[in-house]
């Protein structure tokens, strides 16, 4: 085996020019599987949700899920799609045990939606990428392999198969061949996946996670040198997070290169993507010479959606992402950078919901953006979940606004809030963390912190009201942080007589 | 009380109806007539005894009343009976117990009909002859040293040997109606989508059709409307309502045909068809013609290329719906000695549990939709299909029903055929039209050829099966039924 050397990225694409693909698999959210009526829980005991047509038992048959129908209709008119009027389900042959019928039931020369594109945005400039299908099939189920190494099945003492996800419905959208994005082709790979999680996500038709394998990828690549045609293309499987979309392409376009420069052939092959190398490997060659034998589905009807009930969906469809983008920065008035940084936290629509609540934008925004993202990172867990609500954020940033809470003290209440203990205010009052507000209160205070610090004081009679910071502190350190700053301060000018 | 077997089921409807016997005796005389004759008739797979016997105390009791309530019935094994093994006479589900229950046996068990067993046929329902069970042929009751047709076989002896008085078949190129015409039976192929499919064991799903199989028109008749109608769990199941069959048999018993049109298909010319049927063929149209039918000569240019395009079909479907029979969840493992591969043990499950006729349609269909021959074969296999729905339309535009021999020749000795599959493939000639187009079909026994059974087959448009058993009707009435000799 000859070792070749890589070249670095900059140097690759100085020389070959990328064209990139995209196949994305979306797992619905329907409540039932796509030809049975088993429940469709993430993390269900394995076989649990499981009957006689979704494990192929001899005799059964498949019956169409309409709302899967009805979801992938939405993405393809979200996407610009043609929709058909009437298309076929198709049967993908191929052996393999975590699939039931030893056949898949998908789409082939005949997808339901068809010829679209989507927009997405990167660095302020736009890039159409085109869609040629977005097709309806079945999950296959989940094999584990017992016994040998990390779950591989080399070595493996036993391979088990949990047949919950088998028949779950999955959309498979395809995008066209993209070429002329030379250097920023890894990037708006990722724009582009991210856009399309976005888009998805927005017709509440899956929750496009791709951690837990709701959204997944296969990225195609090839490289061309200038003014030639384009090369043979590779697929990497397993791309299963955003960051990683980007890697792999990098990576297989460093790949590539290195061996075009060495005169290398590219073969048609899958790969896999490496998440701890950030590389790809060559996958099972067999898998590449399957023939699969793709015919029409005997066990179904064709699928003929009613134009008047296409009609429907479209005229209901939910506000387009990017449309609504820039619909909130109009009203949050704020800059694309800061937009982006929001859709990036996935805190969109909590800050919508805040608002809704009561909170002003910024206000809004503030907690999400800073306290409460903190926190989702360090936990690794989603904002959504970090315990507390666009409801209770609203509430804090009401009770800031209304003078009860400072800052310090708005972010202790937090804390109590995602603990679990109760309403911000609640938390405040069980915390005892309210602004003291009791001018008598705060005035003893003062007179005392004065009293202690005489030349302080007399700088601050002498005009130099800038001194009054560190009387201030000391209010402050005597009423343990429950005073507002502001009042403090206040009372420390007009006592000595400056305002 | 064994003369109970001899009874058809409206004969013991009515001696149920007057309390003359019980559902418990009908079953019992039933059960012991197997147990008398099946080891030479070998017509079962399985029989029920306790399951048979529960169901009739039941209608004995009231729970269940209806037309054929108390009527015991055979069910071919290629349909699912919960917790009765169902095998499809193959090797590779030997001891398989299904958990649920076919649409058509729930709803035989709904109606009060004991299931009596599991009948014998051609493995996965191919071949025309029961040879091809993994389990030993079925012996024809006319002459146990022939075929009883197939892949129904198991369920046409049941009937010629006074086994049960009704039973289930699937015809998907004649299976049912190619069995009933070498057994003297009678036998239905509903309209595609008239029955529904769900439970039974797919071999061809474009064509697979549940049906009736009886020793008379109205017995038939009576479990078509039992076992018809839709079923949302088969999406191909059709949802508007089954004719009311059993009203156009009892016409059709009058003896009346004025007015109908029999079509002749002049593309069936009768060339290698036996004399013998060709000649009982003919004396029973001309007995039709007595009843006021009219005969016309219609064309259907296509029919000669019907079993080409059929035996591309029926193995293409056929080799993705067995591909399940893996070993990997239910069914016969072979090999798996924790050492082979997962590969190496599927292969060899599906060496030791699939016979050969199941091999040789599994390897031709993978053949006919392998990339750079699906147009060419499959492809083209479909379009001949139009073409050949396009005749029957045409024809049905002429004729009220089509007519013909149900198989060119009278049940064949074992062994006569299995060496040249073509010529085991020429029974169902006549058949295998009717179920690319889709319509209903039924064969009805016309007279004997050298002493054996000979079958008239009616072919009508989809959705209207009434007509077929009018004329089936006015065909027995004309003709009478057959006995076959004693056992």
């Amino acid at each position: 085996m000859t070792i070749i050397a890589l070249p670095s990225y900059d140097d690759a694409i100085s020389r070959y020019e990328p064209v990139i693909g995209l196949e994305t698999h979306v797992e619905l959210g329907t409540q039932t599987k796509m030809f049975c009526g088993c429940r469709t829980d993430f993390g269900a005991e394995p076989n649990t949700q499981v009957c006689p047509v979704c494990l192929a038992l001899p005799g059964a048959l498949p019956v169409m899920n309409r709302a899967a129908i009805e979801a992938t209709i939405r993405i393809g008119l979200a996407l610009n799609c043609e929709i058909a009027q009437w298309c076929r389900m198709a049967r993908k042959n191929y052996f393999y045990p975590d699939m039931p019928k030893n056949f898949q039931t998908s789409q082939y020369d005949e997808p339901l939606c068809v010829d679209g594109y989507v927009d997405v945005t990167l660095d302020g400039k736009e890039y159409r990428i085109g869609i040629e299908r977005v097709h309806i099939e079945e999950d296959t189920g989940k094999t584990l392999h017992v016994g040998g190494a990390t779950g591989r099945i080399h070595g493996a003492t036993e391979s088990l198969v949990d047949y919950n996800r088998a028949g779950i419905p999955l959309v498979e959208i395809v995008t066209k061949p993209v070429p002329g994005l030379g250097a920023l082709a890894p990037e708006v790979a990722k724009a582009y996946v991210a856009e399309l999680r976005d888009i998805v996500r927005s017709l509440g038709v899956s929750d496009v996670r791709m951690e837990q394998g709701s959204m997944r990828c296969d990225v195609n690549t090839s490289l061309n040198k200038p003014g030639e045609e384009w090369g043979t293309r590779t697929e990497t499987k397993n791309v299963n997070s955003l960051r990683s979309v980007e890697r792999a392409v990098r990576s297989e376009i460093i790949r590539q290169a290195g061996l075009l420069d060495e005169g290398v052939r590219i073969f048609q092959e899958t790969r896999h993507f490496q998440e701890t190398t950030g590389d790809t490997r060559p996958g099972r060659s067999k898998e590449t010479a399957t023939d699969y034998r793709y015919f029409p589905e005997p066990d179904l009807v064709p699928i003929a959606p009613d134009p008047a009930w296409v009609e429907e969906l479209r005229a209901s469809q939910p506000e387009k992402p990017s449309v609504k983008r820039a619909r909130l920065r109009e009203e949050w008035g704020i800059s694309e950078v800061e937009m982006q940084s929001a859709v990036n936290a996935g805190a969109i629509e909590l800050i919508e919901e805040t608002i809704a609540a009561g909170a002003s934008p910024a206000g809004a925004r503030k907690w999400w953006l800073g306290e409460l993202a903190r926190r989702s990172n360090e936990l690794g867990i989603e904002l959504a979940e970090v315990g507390a609500g666009p409801a209770q954020v609203a509430e804090l940033q009401k009770l800031v606004d209304d003078g009860k809470l400072n800052d310090k003290l708005a972010r202790q209440v937090l804390e109590g809030v995602v603990a679990g203990e109760g309403s911000p205010a609640e938390v405040m009052a069980a915390r005892g963390l309210e602004v003291v507000s009791d001018t008598g209160a705060l005035q003893a205070a003062v007179d005392e912190a004065i009293a202690a610090n005489p030349d302080i004081a007399a700088k601050i009679r002498d005009g130099k009201v800038a001194a009054a910071g560190a009387l201030v502190g000391a209010v402050m350190k005597t009423t343990r942080g429950q005073a507002d700053a502001k009042t403090v301060r206040d009372l420390i000018l007009s006592r000595l007589g400056v305002s | 009380m064994s003369d109970l077997t001899r009874k058809t089921a409206v004969e013991l409807r009515e001696l149920l109806d007057a309390k003359e016997v019980s559902a418990v005796e009908v079953a019992t005389a039933h059960l012991d007539q197997i147990a008398a004759v099946d080891d030479r008739v070998h017509a079962f797979l399985h029989v029920d005894r306790e399951g048979a016997l529960d169901a009739a105390r039941r209608v004995d009791a009231g729970e269940i009343t209806g037309p054929l309530a108390g009527v015991p019935i055979a069910v071919k094994d290629v349909v699912t009976t919960k917790g009765i093994p169902t095998t499809a006479a193959s090797k590779i589900l030997e001891g398989w117990k299904p958990p649920y229950d076919a649409t058509i046996v729930e709803r035989l068990k709904a109606a009060g009909m004991p299931i009596l067993g599991k009948t014998n046929m051609d493995e996965f329902a191919m071949g025309s002859s029961t040879e091809y069970s993994a389990y030993g042929p079925t012996n024809n009751p006319w002459d146990l040293g022939r075929i009883p047709g197939g892949s129904g076989g198991g369920s046409a002896a049941a009937l010629a040997a006074y086994e049960a008085p009704l039973a289930i078949g699937t015809d998907t190129g004649g299976s049912i109606r190619q069995p009933g015409a070498v057994t003297g039976t009678v036998g239905a192929k509903p309209t595609y989508g008239g029955t529904s499919r769900y439970g039974l064991i797919a071999f061809s799903s474009s064509l697979d059709t549940p049906g009736p199989c009886a020793r008379t028109v109205e017995d038939t008749a009576l479990l078509h409307a039992v076992i018809a109608g839709h079923d949302p769990r088969d999406s191909t199941s059709i949802a508007q309502p089954v004719p009311d069959v059993v009203a156009a048999a009892r016409l059709g018993l009058q003896g009346d045909l004025t007015g109908v049109r029999l079509g002749i298909v002049k593309e069936f010319t009768g060339e290698g068809a036996e004399p013998g049927v060709l000649a009982a063929f003919r004396e029973s149209l001309e007995a039709l013609v007595k009843l006021g039918a009219e005969v016309v000569e219609v064309s259907c240019p296509h029919f000669e290329y019907a079993l080409p395009a059929y035996y591309l079909i029926a193995p293409s479907e056929c080799s993705s719906n067995l591909a399940r029979f893996d070993g990997v969840r239910y069914g016969l493992r072979v090999g798996d000695d924790g050492q082979r591969s997962l590969e190496e043990v599927m292969s060899l499950t599906r060496e030791a549990g699939f016979g050969p006729e199941v091999k040789r349609r599994i390897i031709i269909g993978t053949y006919a939709l392998s990339s750079g021959y699906y147009d060419a074969y499959y492809g083209q296999a479909q379009k001949v299909r139009t073409l050949i729905t396009r005749d029957f339309e045409t024809a049905f535009s002429k004729v009220d029903v089509l007519v013909s021999p149900t198989t060119p020749f009278v049940a064949f000795p074992f062994g006569s055929r299995t060496s040249d599959p073509y010529q085991m493939y020429l029974a169902d000639l006549f058949t295998i039209p009717t179920n690319l187009y889709g319509g209903p079909a039924i064969s009805v026994p016309c007279g004997l050829s050298e002493g054996l059974p000979v079958g008239f087959q009616i072919m009508a448009p989809t959705m209207a099966d009434d007509r077929m058993y009018r004329v089936a009707g006015a065909l027995e009435s004309a003709v009478g039924t057959l006995t076959p000799p004693a056992l």
